[in-house]
């Protein structure tokens, strides 16, 4: 019987478990985690999973695993891949047989240089332990400092201001988000944080962030310092690749794989934050995607290439954030526009329409209160999908219903 | 047990291959217009975190919600991949002098 296994236990490892049922593979699965917990949604890890303290929001509850026939090892650390005998080798001495193997191992938190590991005051959030070690932390009185102006930092920033912590976010760059946002939806981002009381402090360079028993002090190169109750560090991700690389898979920005999602080794495959691969609606440049639905579309995908399909991905990249009461949703890379096209919408709404030179609609960046802007974004992904050059004029007027320019 | 239909709206408000909140004694609903002119009904949340779909989209017999995308079918209620595995219900729809009734049991 032919034995699909699975490395990495996250939202993109299990729905590729699932989609191999789905799709009447028959054969076994077995889903490996290093975790104890069973596959769980990290989304909410830096939102209302952080501020509610409960226990994780699993993919699927024990039972679907076993109805499903997928066994699941928790737990379970993968030290070796031995490409050779087609078999993975945990750290308890176990190994496990495969004849199609998917490395689905996920992203990293990148650590801030020289900062010990293991202080209690000084953290990244990847895991649902990090999400409970820094709740710990957050209640009124006590004061948070981030470091990173990502989607993480400021989910984070949103989230501590609800439990009544102070925060300071510390940005290297000149302003928050600086990576795939535009600047328009950035401003309107930071700006609802100074309102909620949040420290923005952009250009910071840091020299240094030190344990001092019972919090952390970060020290910046222009002398100054800020203390706080806890230090978040969340300045970006490294795919978890070691693995791969240590088999000899060809990597390049994390697992290189072909538009198959297929390593250089052809019987094992890579999905989801740990693997670059040529985008298709942009010509295919090479692109390493840290993003929920990327995780699910392709772990849905390369469910139907492991048992011999040769799906190519198509689906257009998508990402969205919440803080506050506030949604932002980006479909597409906007980078490469040459003409953006503004849309105004009820309660400040607003989208950002990145057209390329010839007219092609490349990205959409939306903002607003709750799903506003969800239903645009959303048909902007289809347009985008199919190549589409939508007049201008009808995008940016609000009376233009975008679900006619399908039909176009 | 005996159904207790209930106006909604007059069937023009609800466009073709659309979808419209009713929120009804407590309960919210999603109410449908397919674009074969037929109407339907779910509950208007979504089973993975209780968004609001008609915020959302409707393509054929497809409604997707507006947070995170999962997909089902709103004629039948079923879910139709991840990240939702949990059905919707769906409520019996009549169209009644230009109006669209839903029987909530």
């Amino acid at each position: 019987m032919m034995h699909i296994v699975i490395v990495g236990a996250g939202e993109c490892g299990a729905r590729a478990a699932f989609a191999l049922r789905e799709k009447a593979f028959d054969g076994e699965i077995t889903l490996i985690g290093a975790e104890t917990h069973l596959p769980y949604e990290r989304p909410p890890l830096s939102k209302d999973g952080l501020v509610s303290a409960a226990p994780p929001k699993y993919v699927a509850d024990a039972d679907r695993y076993d109805e499903a026939g997928i066994t699941v090892l928790t737990d379970a650390v993968v030290e070796k891949i031995d490409r050779g005998g087609k078999a993975v080798m945990l750290s308890d001495g176990r190994s496990i047989e495969y004849d199609r193997l998917l490395l689905a191992t996920g992203a990293r938190p990148r650590a801030f240089p020289g900062v010990p590991e293991g202080s209690p005051h000084i953290r990244m959030l990847r895991t649902h332990a990090d999400a409970l070690a820094i709740r710990a932390a957050l209640e009124p009185g006590r004061r948070i400092a981030i470091i990173g102006g990502g989607f993480i930092g400021l989910e984070l920033a949103a989230t501590a201001r609800k439990l009544g912590a102070g925060v300071t976010l510390l940005e290297g760059l000149p302003r928050v988000l600086s990576r795939g946002v535009p600047e328009e939806i950035a401003a309107v981002i930071a700006e609802r944080h100074r309102s909620e009381g949040v420290e923005i402090i952009c250009g910071a360079t840091i020299s240094g962030i030190e344990d001092n028993g019972n919090g952390a002090l970060i020290l910046l190169a222009d002398g100054g310092s800020i203390s706080a109750d806890i230090v978040v560090v969340g300045i970006g991700a490294i795919p978890n690749a070691d693995l791969a690389e240590a088999a000899g898979l060809a990597i390049e920005n994390g697992i290189a794989v072909d538009e198959t999602l297929r390593t250089s080794d052809s019987d094992i495959y890579a999905a989801g934050d740990c693997c670059s691969y040529p985008l298709t609606h942009y010509g295919g440049r090479r692109v390493r995607l840290e993003a929920w639905r990327n995780a699910q579309d392709q772990g849905t995908l390369v469910a139907t290439n492991l048992i011999g399909g040769s799906e190519p991905v198509s689906s257009v990249p998508w990402f969205w954030s919440d803080q506050y009461e506030l949604t932002l949703q980006i479909a597409g890379l906007a980078d490469g526009a040459a003409r953006t096209v503004r849309r105004d919408m009820e309660e400040g709404a607003f989208i950002l329409f990145h057209l390329d030179a010839d007219g092609r609609l490349i990205a959409a960046s939306g903002i607003g209160p709750g799903n506003a802007v969800a239903r645009d974004i959303r048909l902007a992904e289809i347009l985008i999908a199919a190549g589409a050059r939508p007049d201008p004029a009808a995008l940016a007027s609000p009376e233009t219903k975008l679900k006619k320019l399908l039909a176009a | 047990m005996s159904s207790n239909w209930v106006e909604v709206c007059a069937a023009g408000e609800i466009d073709e291959e659309d979808v419209i909140r009713f929120d009804h004694e407590g309960r919210t609903f999603a109410v449908y217009r397919s674009p074969d002119d037929e109407y339907f009904a779910t509950d208007g949340l979504c089973t993975h975190e209780h968004i609001h779909l008609a915020d959302g989209l409707v393509m054929d017999d497809i409604i997707e919600c507006p947070k995170h995308n999962g997909r089902f079918n709103y004629k039948t209620g079923q879910a139709r991949g991840a990240p939702v595995c949990v059905n919707l219900r769906t409520y019996p729809v009549k169209v009644e002098g230009g109006s669209v009734f839903i029987a909530i049991a």
